[in-house]
């Protein structure tokens, strides 16, 4: 009844501008048409210098209330994300400038310039001077976005440093598992045709650099101030590891392993602190649309101090020994969706 | 606006050919008519004649516009009030919105349609099929396209992709939902999806015919154009619109064809267990045989069209701005070959810039950082036009008439957007913004609004050449001035949210610590977008009802415009103009030269006429 009313309403609402409409293209005739177009002329030249100016206070407004909700308030939760904040503020400060310019000689000259009886349009149809002048500025300032850009670009792609800690982030619908190499700092070899409901990563346990690896699901645990590297993959199809809070983004592809890395400044409890919210998460966001439950596809990362990381790593079981060892037991928190998604199918493949 | 006043004028310096060719018009018609037979179906339906076909792109377009809006609105309702039910929405999509909420099944179905239908039937179609169809051999000086049969086909199998798309809204398994750019494996494993069925293998069969009307159209425009020009229309003397339209066409004759055999591997990925996009599978339990095939390759096959395709949408509404601000400013164009320029070194860098959309795909830094370079030159020809349209602007005698409204709000959101994809285009920021809200600002502004204000001002300023009618001026100003609040509105909060990281292509956000705040303003937006959407419908109404009903045009040029299209009878029959077709003897941009309000193109050049 309610929809059926908003209808009505609607049409309604239509009729009535529809009659103003024809009545005022009337009154237009009856008027003398063009005593009514220069009105409309005035009216909408008057209009736009309105635009303008709310557009401009809009503008600072839109930025008074959402600014704080961004992420660069707080800052960079990554060493390497600074330069990109840097990065960011630089773009800003060049393309703000230039909005304002050109938006306010926009309105304003079509304002100023509204066709009036006393003054003609003046011929101009060309410059060569000002145009080479509007080419080279641009140029200019653009290729000094482009240094600064590809500076930061090349150094966030660059070869993580040695001593980085390296985790394995496997995407599939749609959660996240990790894979910590143990004590040999090497993974152990996967093959995607090995995947079993129980091996669902499709490690090879023949592979003896497989036998300390540890496997959890959704939280990924790293220490705060050494580099990690990611070496990231995805099962089905592609996902993206999204880190808005580390400035970060890799796409995660079936059949080609693409890496990432960062290093955490603060852990997650000084950002509870840092943000005035204590349930401040690290999450892991899927920035590649990957089926129905795309927006679902969430993980978790705990950055902590090394001493707890080093406790929590020792706490973990190697996935070998949960699953040829000691059968009865699993690792702890290893059975999510993930598992359990994989768990009625591949019966040929034990 | 009111075409009486140039009526005097326009007679004093119309050319005494076409006053004469005006006066034995209706003669023309009687003879005409006797001649040939044209019935309903050869006049309506199967039609060659170029004006009629515009038509057809036009109003197909439309029809798409509602549908493609109206999605829209349905899946911002799910976004803007995550918590509500609708149960009318039960009543129409029945099990897709079981108990009125949207399943994320059909939400993101709706997603992938809404830019489905808009890039490609709407913007690309919808925009240049009509324009390109409408006014290349008006302003040229043609008596129709080089050929009208390989153009009537053009429509024909975009209507015919038109059904297809169509008829996969109502498939069991529901139309295609991997977005609008079908990355596989996403778009290859029907286990993956279930908008990844037959859906997907509709999606792919209609744009395979899509691609085919877009060739068919796109080779007569670049023949008609280099070809069939009037006597004296030199390249150089062509009004922009008709540049804009030729590199438009360019760039999809070089393009759609790399879309349509990256769609052609998909189709045998999909069904005849092939290999090119897939490798290492492992969907709904099953290990996959497939091996060696790389996932990447199809986004580089879908970008080299893919980014060509947001300028087949810009160009023509960039000539068309050009066209009606000179018009309106009763000025010439600043710097014409500035113009031409800029939009010739658009079109080369467009083919050059596609992996921009791929800079966290794992792409080799160094690869990423030569389309760094490239992606940002194009701010230069941009920033030129930019320059150019405010110059002709200034000290301008500028009249407010809907399509000149619509041409200012074009470039003001050209501005706007463009300006955002000096962010994306930097690699580097593109690992914080790539694929989140920032981004569907970013395109949203530059090319899918901008466009359809370029689309707008055309249709507002050719509306009385095309039907001899007006649309009614008032509905004209209410719907651009809702529109481009509108639009702002909701576009420009959308920036902050992709700052905050916020993922585009979510269904909710509410379980989101890092996002969930921005609830309020989702709502905001999707009040927004509906007003939006009902001003569009006023503009859909004004327009049919203008066809039949509107203010009859009674003047020849109501515009005072230069260019040949108004030298035309005020209805053209086929063939364009009755007798000769007028020779052309200067540029397009003649508006207060020597203290003339406009000389039009058929105008010989005087004795003492100043040369620039």
């Amino acid at each position: 009844m309610k929809e059926f009313l908003m209808v009505v309403l609607g049409i309604l609402i239509f009729v009535v501008i529809f009659q103003i409409a024809k009545a005022s293209e009337y009154v237009s005739v009856l008027k003398g048409e063009e005593k009514t177009r220069k009105q409309n002329n005035r009216i909408n030249a008057f209009l736009l210098m309105g635009l303008l100016v709310f557009g401009l206070i809009g503008v600072w407004y839109c930025n008074e209330l959402y600014y704080g909700k961004t992420l660069f308030p707080q800052g960079s939760a990554s060493v390497e994300g600074e330069n990109l904040d840097l990065m960011f503020m630089i773009t800003t400060a060049v393309t703000g400038v230039v909005f304002v310019l050109t938006q306010i000689l926009l309105f304003w000259f079509a304002y100023k310039y509204q066709e009036s009886d006393d003054r003609k349009a003046f011929y101009f149809p060309h410059n060569n001077k000002l145009e080479l002048l509007w080419t080279t500025v641009p140029a200019i300032f653009l290729t000094v976005l482009v240094v600064f850009g590809l500076k930061f670009w090349f150094k966030i792609t660059s070869d993580a440093p040695k001593n980085a800690i390296v985790v394995e982030v496997t995407g599939h619908q749609f959660a996240w598992e990790f894979r910590y190499p143990g004590a040999d700092a090497v993974l152990g070899k996967k093959n995607y045709k090995l995947t079993t409901s129980k091996n669902n990563l499709g490690v090879d346990f023949e592979d003896p650099a497989s036998k300390d690896d540890i496997h959890v699901n959704t939280t990924m645990h790293i220490p705060v101030g050494v580099p990690v590297k990611m070496v990231i993959g995805s099962q089905d199809v592609i996902h993206d590891v999204g880190l808005p809070h580390f400035r970060i983004k890799m796409d995660a592809v079936p059949g080609i392993p693409t890496t990432q890395w960062f290093t955490p400044k603060y852990t997650t409890a000084e950002m509870k602190q840092k943000t005035n919210n204590p349930n401040f998460t690290y999450e892991i966001a899927c920035d590649q649309l990957c089926g129905a439950n795309h927006f679902a596809m969430r993980g978790v990362i705990i950055v902590e101090t090394m001493e707890e990381y080093k406790k929590w790593l020792a706490e973990q079981t190697p996935e070998y020994v949960s699953l040829f060892e000691k059968k009865e037991a699993k690792p702890a928190g290893a059975d999510s969706i993930a598992t359990k998604q994989t768990a009625q199918v591949l019966p040929g493949n034990k | 606006m009111g075409p009486d006043s140039y009526r005097e004028e326009k007679k004093k310096e119309m050319s005494v050919a076409t006053l004469q060719h005006a006066d034995v018009h209706g003669a023309h018609d009687a003879h005409h008519e006797h001649h040939h037979h044209e019935t309903f179906i050869t006049k309506y339906v199967f039609s060659q004649d170029h004006k009629m076909i515009a038509r057809q792109f036009l109003i197909t377009g439309i029809i798409w516009a509602i549908i493609g809006g109206l999605f829209s609105v349905i899946f911002r309702l799910q976004l803007g009030y995550p918590e509500s039910t609708f149960p009318w929405l039960e009543d129409i999509l029945g099990h897709w919105a079981a108990g009125g909420k949207l399943k994320p099944e059909f939400y993101y179905a709706l997603v992938t349609m809404h830019g489905t239908i808009l890039v490609f039937f709407v913007l690309t179609a919808g925009l240049s099929g009509t324009f390109a169809n409408f006014l290349i051999p008006l302003q040229i000086g043609a008596r129709d396209m080089a050929s009208p049969f390989l153009n009537m086909l053009s429509y024909w199998f975009f209507f015919l992709a038109s059904i297809i798309m169509f008829s996969s809204l109502f498939v069991q398994t529901g139309p295609a939902s991997g977005g609008w750019t079908i990355y596989p494996p996403l778009s290859a494993l029907g286990d993956a999806s279930s908008g990844a069925k037959i859906g997907m293998d509709l999606w792919l069969v209609s744009m395979a015919m899509f691609i085919v009307s877009s060739l068919l159209g796109g080779l007569n425009y670049i023949a008609t154009i280099l070809n069939m020009r009037t006597k004296g229309m030199s390249m150089t003397r062509l009004p922009l619109t008709i540049w804009a339209l030729f590199f438009t066409a360019v760039l999809g004759v070089l393009s759609f064809p790399v879309l349509l055999s990256g769609a052609i591997l998909l189709l045998f990925d999909r069904n005849l267990g092939t290999s090119f996009y897939l490798s290492d599978i492992v969907v709904a339990g099953k290990i996959l045989p497939n091996e060696g095939g790389s996932a990447i390759l199809f986004q580089h096959l879908f970008w080299f069209l893919g980014h060509p395709e947001v300028y087949i949408i810009l160009l023509p509404a960039m000539g068309m701005s050009s066209e009606i601000i000179s018009v309106n400013s009763r000025k010439p164009i600043f710097g014409y070959m500035a113009m031409v320029g800029s939009l010739f070194a658009i079109a080369i860098l467009a083919f050059l810039v596609w992996a921009h959309h791929m800079f966290v795909t794992g792409l080799n830094p160094f690869l990423g950082s030569v389309f760094v370079l490239l992606t940002l030159l194009i701010a230069v020809p941009s920033a030129i036009k930019v320059f150019n349209w405010l110059t002709t602007l200034w000290k301008g005698s500028i009249r407010f008439t809907p399509g000149m409204l619509f041409a200012i709000g074009f470039v003001s959101l050209f501005i706007s957007g463009g300006l955002t994809g000096i962010f994306l285009g930097n690699s580097a920021l593109d690992l914080h913004l790539h694929d989140t809200y920032f981004v569907v600002a970013h395109f949203h502004i530059v090319m899918g609004v901008a466009s359809f204000f370029g689309m707008f001002a055309g249709v507002y300023h050719w509306f009385p050449k095309m039907f001899g009618r007006y649309l009614n001026n008032t509905l004209a100003y209410i719907h651009f001035w809702v529109t481009i609040v509108g639009a702002y509105l909701i576009f420009w909060p959308m920036h902050y949210e992709g700052l905050a990281g916020m993922p585009r292509r979510y269904y909710d956000y509410s379980n989101w610590e890092s996002f969930k705040m921005f609830g309020g303003l989702n709502e905001f937006i999707s009040f927004v977008a509906m007003i939006v959407f009902a001003a569009q419908l006023l503009f859909v109404f004004n327009f049919f009802y203008s066809i039949f009903k509107g203010r009859k045009v009674t003047t020849l040029n109501p515009w005072g415009s230069n260019t040949l299209e108004w030298t035309t009878p005020i209805r053209p029959g086929h063939g364009n103009w009755v007798g000769e077709i007028p020779e052309v003897h200067r540029g397009a941009y003649d508006y207060g030269k020597d203290g003339k309000e406009f000389i039009p193109q058929n105008t010989p050049v005087g004795e003492n006429e100043s040369h620039h």
